[in-house]
């Protein structure tokens, strides 16, 4: 019983920096755009670089 | 500097190819535990019995396979993300030394019998001092990084990651706290029910953030990059996030059901157990439908077999997690291995096949090389892999379902109708395809061993450039 008397207000706690985090990242803007930023991942070239020239010429 | 201009990939090699490494070993560990079972007189001498060998398997395969996995994918997507290097490198070689060293002190005290008992949290004071350390570097370094991101908008991979790093910090510390008595042998801070439940809330979030948050951040990546295809929602992928932190801490009760914990808390777990259905499948679908468009892809490429086949069955043992966390249903699984062969689907289902497929898609970009040395081998292994977790989960529902039904029988006069050894005469066959499933998963991890060694040795250790940050980015 008494574990709970550190885990509740643990978590509650936790509950509420999260709260705070997500309230900031809202304002920040972070959320604006939910669509960009899935097609932005795909635009990061991470092939390597004279592999990814080869690809480009057989384009 | 020339240094400025490219990514850090030194340590992104090194912990990628430790991945494999250690997912072998921590395998191989597993294989003989299951063996054990089978032939008991396996059990040879005090250091290699099934009681010191499990919790290494379980150390080897989480923290180790598991650990390495997550250091080498959120160091790289890290940097891809934010088009940034690495936050100090020194302090980026110091968390793999570190690491390696953590596991090289568990792979030796667990045998030799140093334990604080605590399920996967086994190591004794120095070490957890040591794993401390390290992880704080490890947060200093991610989190550097996304400080000095050259892009405004964090990827949601990147918050998977960052809530996994934090989450686990916090378990780590309030569970670990113990007295040391001497250099080997410490005592928790807690007793009787309070430890337990302590154990189960840090037991249940280590699962929570460890192996689903992180390996969540892992597929927001690799899917769509495997794919060619953007996450299916990019919405719901942040809604999954928030709505996945917001109610894990909650669910580790149900672990205990049935035992000295107070009945309130046991219904509380299991409540807040039903509701996690609902933002676990919300990002399993999000993976899946990923594909929307390039269902084809599925057909020749198999490490985008492994990416899906690992949602799938993220998505069974989160439908079988919740169900199991229901009172009347766990009063039956308890106990059984119903429980092992469920946390076997999602770690050699989700766990280890996201990783897989991950690191096969790690390896060709680090060592410069087009492609994996054989992509013939990935589809053996991807097939391996697969047989192998089938033959283990459906082995352990069987001897687990029975176990439960032969415990709880009774006769017309309320004695019990068997002795525990018939329920173990039962379960006999099942421990022995239960072995075969993990020795035939294991055996396509040499695959990829092979496969990776020839990768890398055809190939040349290089570190990528930054691009330059793209105008419509911000």
């Amino acid at each position: 019983m008494e574990s709970l008397y550190l885990l509740i207000p643990l978590s509650v706690l936790l509950v509420f920096l999260i709260g705070l985090i997500f309230w900031w990242s809202v304002r920040s803007g972070q959320f604006d755009d939910l669509e960009g930023p899935g097609w932005r991942v795909l635009q990061d070239d991470d092939k390597p670089a004279d592999t990814a020239a080869e690809t480009k010429k057989n384009n | 500097m020339e240094n400025q201009a490219t990514y850090n990939y030194h340590v992104v090699r090194q912990f990628a190819i430790m991945t494999v490494i250690w997912g072998i070993v921590g395998m191989l560990v597993g294989v003989i535990c299951a063996a054990q079972m089978y032939w008991p007189e396996l059990n040879v001498g005090p250091y290699l019995h099934f009681g010191r060998l499990r919790p290494l398997h379980t150390n080897a395969v989480i923290f180790a396979f598991g650990g390495c996995a997550l250091f080498a994918t959120s160091y790289y997507v890290v940097q891809r993300t934010c088009n940034a290097r690495l936050f100090c490198d020194k302090l980026a070689a110091f968390t793999f030394w570190g690491w390696q060293l953590v596991i090289v002190l568990a792979a030796i005290t667990l045998p030799l019998g140093i334990t604080s008992g605590k399920e996967y949290a086994e190591l004794e004071w120095p070490i957890d001092i040591l794993i401390t350390v390290v992880w704080v570097s490890y947060a200093i370094v991610f989190f550097g990084t996304l400080a000095k991101r050259k892009v405004q908008h964090i990827y949601v991979a990147n918050w998977f990651f960052a809530a996994f790093i934090l989450a686990v910090a916090l378990l780590h510390l309030v569970n670990s706290m113990a007295i040391p008595v001497t250099l080997t042998k410490s005592y928790s801070v807690y007793a009787g029910a309070v430890d337990a439940m302590v154990q189960w809330w840090y037991g249940h979030n280590a699962v929570g953030f460890f192996l689903t948050a992180a390996f969540l951040g892992m597929m927001y990546y690799f899917v769509p990059k495997q794919a060619g295809r953007p996450v299916y929602s990019y919405r719901l992928s942040v809604v999954h996030f928030w709505a996945l932190i917001f109610t894990y801490m909650w669910a580790g009760p149900h672990h205990l059901h049935y035992t000295a914990l107070p009945d309130w808390t046991q219904s509380l777990g299991m409540v807040f157990s039903l509701i996690l259905l609902a933002p676990s499948w919300g990002g399993m679908i999000n993976g899946i439908m990923t594909l929307s468009g390039a269902w084809h892809k599925l057909r020749s490429d198999p490490i985008l077999k492994f990416l899906i086949t690992a949602l799938s069955f993220y998505g069974m043992s989160t439908f079988e997690g919740p169900m199991m966390s229901i009172k009347t249903v766990n009063a039956l699984s308890h106990y059984t291995d119903w429980t092992v062969g469920h946390v076997h689907s999602g770690a050699l289902g989700w766990v280890a096949m996201i990783s897989i497929g991950s690191i096969y898609y790690l390896i060709p970009r680090l060592f410069n090389r087009d492609e994996m040395h054989s992509t013939k081998l990935i589809e053996a292994h991807f097939w391996l892999s697969t047989v192998g977790v089938v033959l283990y989960i459906s082995s352990m529902w069987i001897a687990g379902v029975t176990q439960g039904l032969m415990w709880r029988a009774v006769n017309e006069d309320g004695t019990l109708m068997y002795a525990f050894i018939d329920a173990v005469k039962a379960s006999y066959p099942y421990y022995f395809i239960r072995f075969l499933g993990g020795a035939i998963f294991l055996s396509g991890m040499v695959l990829m061993l092979y496969n990776v060694l020839r990768t890398a040795f055809a190939g040349k250790a290089v570190d990528a450039p930054i691009p330059a940050v793209a105008a419509h980015a911000h």
